[in-house]
């Protein structure tokens, strides 16, 4: 399938202090197809199409990995927290059932 | 995934319950479907042998009353330190009337700070909504929460 029109959001304060959990809040455009419905027209079953997994990078690591099921809404919005260290990217990586990646990065800015 | 026999007349009602409100697209009808005890199950697999307690330290914020089951929002607080000594690993969320019994699972650490996520989730029909947190400790937590749903939500 040809690279969709999928539009991954992300927001956080604008500065942080050092040391601070802010919160993050993301958002991505996805119908999240669950596999169980039908098309009432031709019969035939919709096939399932969710993404599966978010994960979040910061510092040199790991912050977050989210894994989901069909049960999630459509254009899934998760926020959770993290703890500020240091200024430097944030990258966020949405895979969907047919291996697509969509890819945001995001620059947090410690003060202080 | 766990193959409950769901019982004729419960299908025939959710069918009825959410055909009515679905336009050019209805359910396919499901042959299995989440039932506490295949929540339960999914509790055990993760407890292995551990110890289980649901002491409220583990807080779901959902409405009571969800009036559109396909995007019900759904905020988990877990009242625990997220230190290098004392943190969550990993937060899972059942659903005990859906489809599918699994929701989604996330990964946590000390980075976070704070143990608390939000998104939002779809539910069939009224039910509980259960979060399970496992410790770095080998503790788990447990947490529930009844949610009424008025309209449910597509298949999910």
């Amino acid at each position: 399938m040809a690279q969709r029109d999928i539009k991954p959001r992300v927001r956080v304060p604008k500065k942080i202090k050092k040391g601070d959990v802010f919160e993050v809040k993301t958002l991505v455009s996805h119908r999240m197809e669950t596999g169980l419905r039908k098309d009432k027209t031709t019969g035939e079953s919709i096939p399932r199409d969710i993404i599966r997994t978010l994960t979040v990078g910061y510092g040199g690591r790991e912050v977050l990995k989210a894994v989901w099921h069909p049960a999630m809404s459509a254009n899934p919005y998760t926020s959770f927290y993290v703890k500020a260290e240091a200024s430097g990217p944030m990258s966020f990586t949405w895979i969907d059932d047919l291996g697509e990646q969509y890819r945001k990065v995001i620059e947090i800015n410690v003060v202080g | 995934m766990n193959a409950h026999s769901n019982s004729f007349a419960d299908r025939r009602t959710f069918l009825k319950m959410t055909g009515a409100v679905t336009g050019t697209i209805t359910l396919i009808p499901f042959t299995a479907n989440a039932t506490p005890q295949s929540v339960q199950d999914e509790i055990n697999a993760i407890i292995q042998g551990k110890t289980m307690v649901e002491d409220g330290r583990v807080i779901l914020t959902l409405p009571e009353i969800a009036e559109n089951g396909g995007t019900v929002p759904l905020t988990i607080h877990i009242n625990t330190p997220m230190s290098a000594e004392s943190h969550v690993k990993v937060l899972h969320i059942f659903a005990d009337g859906n489809p599918q019994p699994d929701v989604a699972s996330y990964f946590l650490g000390p980075a976070n700070g704070k143990a608390e996520i939000s998104f939002r989730l779809r539910l069939s029909k009224t039910q509980k909504v259960v979060a399970v947190a496992e410790l770095n400790t080998g503790e788990i937590l447990v947490g529930r929460q009844q949610v009424k749903v008025t309209l449910g939500g597509c298949g999910g």
